[in-house]
């Protein structure tokens, strides 16, 4: 008698085995936003693991700091995050200005929070059309850009770039600001928030848009505590950890605006966080241009920048979270050593911790609610 | 109950049993009573103390802690019981001294607290514990220290090549590196 294959293996429950399989998710994948690799263990349709896998974009700049002078650094810091650059330069100047003891003039301080918060609501607009994308909603990252369109001009009149400001100096700022950029500013703000009203009626408030993000992706406040989260993904797990306030920096201290926080710890609530954050940097904005005082843009500043030795640390709330620079210095020209500190690398690395036992479109649309940067984790 | 820079520099005071001191001007409310007030004078002031507390505006952050290497995951302990979240490991090589530091970096989620640890190894034998089996989120930035540093830490559960590409075998950080 010939032994009969079995058609379909059976495991000791009578049923078939489980098995699981990898899915290799990246480095080439619209929804990981850029050179982002996961290798997920699928069971299924369900993730067992998904591990990141990291550094395809990674340019040392840590290194590249140390064989630069102070001022040769600068333009690095914007290429880190290249959709918050304003934040991450502000952050580079803030940190030498403190080690060297420069004084920076009120009027540039507050054009630095003008500009910051510009690029703050551009970076969210980015974040919000580009989570519609992945979620299959086309139409809402045209508005999106057409909206960003008006602030990437704006700040192209003040700077000359678009995309990677380098508009901060040591001291101050590169130029004075021009009427055409406060108008333009005053204008753009006027329009932005009947355009904030309407996304909330069409996309925020969109049934698909709820049953897609509510509930889905729970991270609680001890994870992000745990894992160093912040930002965005902190303040929608109902604490309300923002740099600007706990650590108050530049001139923040003296504007009226609001942190939004939600208690849910799912993608809806990091979601709703950012956009109500976008109606705060407006009124952040609309106040600064109310006082902007007259006086010089430029501090002084030796014309050989000395940075007295010892190791100093200045943290700014750049659009996903604390970003933080250390500078250990021994009084040479050139830094011994920067540490750049950024949001998305910590972000991501709860992610293998909070998708398991999550179906995969359920964990895309978690990764869209981290706004995950790639060159700003491998640096 | 929030955490307070006095109650916190004392349980690292007591971990280490030293005197904390405070340096650089100190604004009267962060000012903490129960420390002496002038650092010890003559040729050991160079040496830093265990347990500093400093101004906030002048250096960016507000306590210093100097542990040993086999101190990090009682330090790590004292912080996460404090409430405080893991900011960021690094690493520093000070080739002169032919020591690495290992630099700590912890913040306060509703206190603006941001403390520091740091630990010193020797370059020839770069190894200390790891803290991940406390904060979780330190599993990451140890691999990263150790792709670019090559400090061992002991215990980690996977120190495989991670920012650097799988077959790296140098450190590019450390101040002899030659590319």
């Amino acid at each position: 008698m010939i032994a009969q294959p079995e058609a379909f293996p059976t495991g000791e429950s009578g049923r078939a085995p489980q098995e699981t399989f990898v899915l290799n998710l990246g480095p080439q994948h619209p929804a990981a936003h850029g050179v982002l690799r996961v290798l997920m263990t699928m069971d299924g349709e369900w993730i067992t693991k998904a591990e990141p896998v990291i550094g395809y974009i990674h340019r040392m700049h840590e290194k590249m700091g140390e064989n630069r002078t102070w001022a040769q650094f600068l333009p690095n810091t914007s290429r880190i995050d290249y959709l918050s650059a304003m934040h991450y330069t502000h952050a580079f100047v803030g940190v030498v200005e403190r080690a060297a003891k420069i004084e920076v003039p009120p009027r540039a301080e507050y054009v630095r929070v003008i500009t910051s918060e510009l690029n703050r609501i551009s970076s969210h607009l980015v974040w919000w059309g580009a989570l519609l994308l992945d979620l299959g909603g086309f139409t809402p990252i045209l508005y999106a850009f057409e909206d960003r369109e008006k602030i990437l001009d704006l700040l192209e009149g003040l700077c000359g770039a678009r995309l990677t400001y380098c508009y901060y100096r040591f001291g101050g700022l590169y130029n004075d600001v021009d009427d055409d950029f406060l108008n333009g500013t005053r204008k753009f703000v006027q329009e932005m928030r009947p355009r904030l009203g309407m996304y909330r009626d069409l996309v925020t408030d969109n049934i698909i848009l709820r049953k897609r993000l509510t509930g889905i992706g729970p991270i609680s406040a001890e994870m992000c505590r745990k894992y160093g989260a912040t930002g965005p993904v902190i303040r929608g797990s109902g604490v309300a950890y923002d740099v600007r306030t706990i650590e108050p920096y530049s001139v923040y201290q003296q504007f009226d605006f609001k942190i939004p926080v939600y208690q849910e710890c799912d993608s809806m609530a990091r979601y709703l966080v950012r956009m109500d954050e976008m109606e705060q940097s407006l009124r952040i904005i609309e106040q600064a241009l109310d006082r902007l005082p007259a006086g010089p843009f430029m501090g002084k500043v030796p014309r050989v920048l000395k940075v007295p030795p010892g190791d100093y640390c200045y943290a700014v709330e750049a659009a996903r979270g604390r970003f933080m620079v250390r500078i250990v210095s021994e009084g040479k020209d050139t830094p011994y050593r920067i540490k750049l500190r950024t949001p998305s690398f910590s972000n991501l690395s709860l992610y293998e911790e909070a998708s398991r036992g999550m179906i995969l479109p359920d964990a895309l649309a978690m990764m869209g609610s981290l706004d995950l940067v790639i060159p700003d984790i491998d640096r | 109950m929030s955490p307070s820079l006095e109650r916190i520099s004392e349980r690292f005071t007591q971990l280490l049993g030293a005197t904390a001191v405070p340096t650089g001007a100190m604004p009267p409310e962060r000012a903490p009573s129960a420390v002496p007030a002038t650092p010890p004078a003559g040729p050991t002031s160079a040496v830093p103390a265990p347990v500093q507390c400093l101004d906030h505006a002048l250096k960016g952050f507000d306590l210093n802690v100097t542990v040993s290497p086999r101190q990090v995951v009682l330090a790590a302990e004292i912080l996460d019981q404090e409430g405080f979240g893991l900011d960021t490991i690094t690493g520093v090589d000070w080739l002169a001294q032919g020591e690495m530091e290992i630099v700590y970096d912890f913040f306060h989620p509703t206190e603006s607290l941001h403390v520091v640890i740091r630990a010193r190894v020797p370059r020839a034998e770069p190894e200390l514990p790891t803290i991940s089996s406390v904060l979780p989120g330190a599993n990451w930035h140890e691999r990263e220290t150790h792709d670019f540093f090559g400090i061992r830490f002991l215990g980690h559960p996977n120190l495989a090549p991670f920012i650097l590409p799988e077959d790296a075998t140098f450190h590019p950080l450390r101040k002899d590196y030659q590319p």
